[in-house]
């Protein structure tokens, strides 16, 4: 195997052999060739940096890579930043070994055939060499044909405002088509010149602008530096009223995703909770297992999806919703029917008698699937988080706001437009009365006890998408899905909406203040305060039945 | 009070105070080789036992005798056991890891200078053990005060007085709290001078729960055989007529709720010290739920009854989680279930039934209420 350098001899020699003879058409190839050989000159001569192993000239061949940018660049650069690239002195030889553990010619990417390893050193890497490398990788891919590529390179730049990107930087700025990485692309621009102390003042004051409208974390952290280290007062000044704009900003959108928090936790405690409100309402006992009702749910949910073929698997929900209806729905109708109907004249003893329901049904679930967490997927289209603005919203939480939006208008149509929901309603206001008016009472709590369960079940389902699915499901829930019933108000579905709303947003607004613990303390204190001035709810039904 | 009960009464009186002379004797002067002599960890177990009957006997006056259930006993009882707890940590001193004077191991661990103002005092064993009345007393007379006043009874009460032992659940899980945050404290030296681990203090310790125990009762029974007993009764029967006739409904319930959760806050401090250690799962919200299925499985409104039940209870819980714990939940379940089925008044009440024996719970189709308040 010849050296790089000997080979380049050969190639001057021919050169000027072809001249010698004079032949002109041959000499116009020749020429091709030589610009050829000349630009193979600079690769080589880059390369070559490397073989001396001292970090200065190593910079200086990073620097230059990214500058010629020879297809190979990446492929050294990466293998430089990993200790993967080699050289061997003796034979003026640059290689680098791929991740497989091939070793491959660093100027042409071909594979070296029987060389011997051992032959190899490692270039030495050290942290200035890194960043350099970071840099030059940086502006190697910002002229990438893939735009993600691109539009990840310029971030990167953004992110690093390396001054060093700025030429590979600004070259792609004078021809890029793609409206968004035009967009990165002068944002890293804007970044290098806001902290760069050589940009005139001019140029300065557009890149804070610029940054400004950018307005997030990333932003305001690259403009805080600015304003603690700036010289210019112009450039200083600028600084801290874009600063005062970004933190005003990112305070409003801070508000708005707590918001989003707050809703989406009010969203839960209803699916929650708003089945226990129909059998407390309908028939004043508390049901400790109403929990595992939910608990059921999601099991319902992780056997859906244990069962189903794959190619079935993104319409599991559709499956595992009127399952868990069911499954919760009948487990709930046979509790009432073996134990709670002989109870309702000792709520007190109905507490206790549905806890011990509940230690059965969790020892149950325990016993059939194990006490591990179960894993239940999120089907293609509730995974994953879009953006809006500063907001960063995950699907999973949105659909299940749609779900209880859903439950709760279906509840309120079973119990506004359907003869069972004028009985529950009856039932609800007054027992003795519904009962001598011919409605069957028994009837109506067995079916308001398995809707109640049943919407608990869907709730599971909701559930299993957020929460660890595992037998200890429903009690994280119970006490406070009791906060939202107590609160809200028996016999009055907006109620326990206005309740769950109240108390989540409460306990995301209050968490960052004082932190998630001390939030929900609070809340509980103020709950527990709030029931001393209205026993009976926010929104309590009003009558000569209420208080007998 | 039935005079059967009063008899029943004697009986336990008696049997607590040969058990609280015998069990020292037993363990202490008998030699170990004995078939009669009794290992420290068992006389320790049954301390435990009549820790839980004390604790089940202040449910009953509240919930058998005037119709609360609380479901924040388990929290008066960890309070309680919190206090003992801060005068055992204090008197550990220089023999802890970290060997300072002052500081609990895990203060020094946490990086706090000062002793908390909760802290002072807690190395003088009366402060300790007036804070084991105050706090649990204070407390509850704070939560009662507003929840009488303001009528919340049946369910709602149960409720938020969960409500309360869950918070205090969550804040005593908090580092920052200043109470041992999830580890709680344990590693204690001595009591008094004396070494919780030895054998005699473990019996002596017996002994007390034993003497305390006879005395909650003895003033438990005070209380109902009052003419303010009578009233308290009348209350749970019916509230609002009570009211009409002009009683304090509130006043009568706060005393009762009170002293309840005094008698609950000593059986905590009585428990630490045995079993050597305190920590936030004390205030769990099921503790609190099971100490009401003692009740009610030994006999609501006997306090004989409630304490048996305790004792009852733990001890099948010892055996079943030793020998089948998988099936422990599925028997406590069970018997949530089948004693408020078909057991109202518990194990005594079955024993008790004399000729006025009420018929078994109701089982007409039209549930109408003949509770006061069971249909709003």
């Amino acid at each position: 195997m010849t050296s790089p350098n000997a080979r380049r001899l050969v190639a001057h020699d021919t050169a000027r052999g072809l001249r010698l003879r004079a032949l002109r058409v041959l000499g116009v190839i020749a020429l091709l060739a030589f610009a050829g050989a000349a630009r193979a000159d600079a690769v080589d001569d880059t390369l070559a940096r490397f073989l001396g192993d001292k970090f200065p000239q190593t910079e200086a061949a990073v620097r230059e890579l990214a500058a010629e940018a020879p297809p190979t660049a990446a492929a050294i650069l990466e293998a430089l930043g990993d200790n993967r690239l080699l050289i061997d002195p003796a034979d003026h030889l640059v290689a680098y070994k791929t991740a497989a553990g091939a070793i491959l010619n660093a100027k042409t990417g071909e594979p070296i055939a029987g060389v011997d390893p051992a032959a190899f050193k490692k270039v030495r890497v050290n942290n200035a060499l890194r960043s350099a490398i970071e840099g030059a990788m940086g502006s190697l891919t910002l002229a990438n044909p893939d735009p993600e590529k691109r539009l990840a390179a310029a971030e990167d730049v953004f992110r690093t405002h390396d001054a060093k990107a700025l030429p590979a930087l600004q070259a792609q700025l004078g021809k890029e088509s793609d409206p968004r990485v035009l967009a990165a692309l002068k944002l890293a621009q804007a970044s290098i010149f806001a902290t760069s102390d050589t940009t005139s003042t001019q140029d300065r004051l557009a890149a804070i602008a610029t940054l400004k409208e950018r307005g997030d974390q990333d932003a305001q952290s690259l403009i805080d530096g600015i304003a603690q280290r700036a010289t210019d007062p112009a450039v200083k000044g600028a600084a801290a009223t874009a600063l005062s704009a970004i933190h005003a900003r990112l305070a409003l959108w801070g508000v708005a995703q707590n918001l989003w928090y707050g809703i989406s936790a009010s969203s839960v405690l209803l699916l929650a909770a708003i089945g226990l409100a129909i059998t407390f309402g309908v028939m004043g006992v508390i049901n400790m297992a109403h929990g595992e009702m939910v608990m059921l749910g999601a099991y319902s949910t992780y056997v859906v999806q244990s069962l189903l073929p794959p190619s079935l698997q993104n319409w599991s929900l559709a499956f595992a919703i009127p399952l868990a209806f069911v499954v919760a729905g009948v487990v709930g109708i046979a509790i009432e029917r073996l134990v709670i109907r002989f109870l309702y004249t000792r709520p007190l003893e109905t507490l206790l008698a549905t806890w011990g329901v509940s230690l059965i049904l969790q020892q149950l679930v325990r016993s059939l699937f194990g006490a591990n967490n179960r894993l239940v997927s999120n089907p293609p289209f509730m995974s994953g988080a879009f953006e809006i603005g500063g907001l960063s919203i995950t699907t999973n939480r949105l659909w299940i706001i749609v779900l209880s939006a859903l439950v709760f208008i279906g509840l309120q149509l079973v119990l506004r437009a359907t003869p069972f929901g004028l009985q529950m309603r009856a039932v609800t206001q007054n027992r003795r009365m519904a009962a001598s008016m011919g409605i069957s009472t028994a009837r109506v709590d067995m079916l308001a006890f398995g809707l109640g369960s049943g919407v608990a079940g869907i709730a599971g389902v909701a559930l299993s998408q957020i929460d660890n699915v595992s037998p200890n499901l429903g009690q994280g829930y119970i006490i406070d899905s009791f906060m939202v019933v107590v609160f809200g108000g028996v016999g009055n579905l907006w109620g326990t909406a206005f309740g769950a709303l109240l108390i989540g947003l409460a306990n995301k607004l209050l968490e960052p203040l004082i932190g998630a613990v001390q939030g929900q303390i609070v809340l509980l204190i103020f709950i527990i305060l709030f029931i001393q001035r209205r026993p009976r709810g926010l929104f309590a039904l009003r009558g000569r039945a209420v208080e007998a | 009070m039935s005079a059967r009960l009063n008899q029943l009464g004697l009986a336990f009186v008696v049997i607590l105070v040969v058990a609280a002379i015998l069990v020292p004797f037993l363990s202490l002067a008998v030699s170990s080789d004995s078939a009669f002599y009794l290992p420290p960890y068992l006389v320790q177990l049954l301390g435990k036992y009549l820790c839980y009957a004390i604790l089940a006997v202040a449910l009953d006056l509240v919930w058998g005798y005037c119709g609360i259930l609380s479901l924040g006993h388990g929290a008066f009882f960890a309070l309680g056991g919190y206090a003992m707890g801060m005068y055992l940590m204090r008197q550990i001193g220089t023999r802890g890891v970290y060997a300072n004077p002052i500081l609990p191991d895990f203060m020094v661990f946490l990086n706090w200078k000062e002793l908390p103002v909760a802290w002072w005092g807690f190395n003088w064993f009366p402060y300790a053990m007036a804070m084991v009345v105050l706090v649990p007393g204070l407390l509850a007379l704070a939560f009662g005060w507003f929840a009488f006043r303001s009528r919340v009874t049946g369910v709602y009460l149960s409720i938020i007085t969960q409500a309360m032992t869950f918070a205090l659940f969550k804040e005593f899980f908090r580092n920052d709290f200043g109470f041992g945050g999830n580890n709680g404290l344990t590693d204690f030296k001595d009591l008094l001078g004396f070494s919780v681990q030895s054998a005699s203090t473990k019996a002596a310790l017996f002994s007390a729960s034993a003497i305390a125990l006879i005395v909650a009762y003895a003033v438990s029974r005070a209380i109902i055989a009052s003419k303010y007993g009578k009233a308290l009764v009348a209350v749970r029967d019916a509230e609002s007529r009570m009211r009409f006739l002009g009683y304090r409904v509130e006043n009568y319930k706060l005393f009762v709720f009170v002293v309840s959760a005094i008698i609950a806050g000593i059986a905590g401090a009585l428990y630490v010290p045995q079993v050597g250690i305190i920590n936030p799962s004390e205030f769990a919200p099921a503790n609190s739920i099971e100490a009401a299925i003692w009740v009610a499985v030994g006999g609501r409104g006997t306090l004989i009854g409630a304490a048996l039940g305790a004792i009852a209870v733990n001890f099948a819980k010892t055996f079943f989680t030793g020998a089948f714990p998988e099936y422990w939940l599925y028997g406590l379940g069970l018997l949530f279930v089948l004693t408020t089925l078909f057991l109202p008044k518990g194990i005594l009440g079955l024993a008790l039934r004399d000729s006025r024996a009420r018929s078994g719970p109701k089982t007409e189709t039209s549930p109408i209420a003949l509770e006061e308040g069971a249909d709003s």
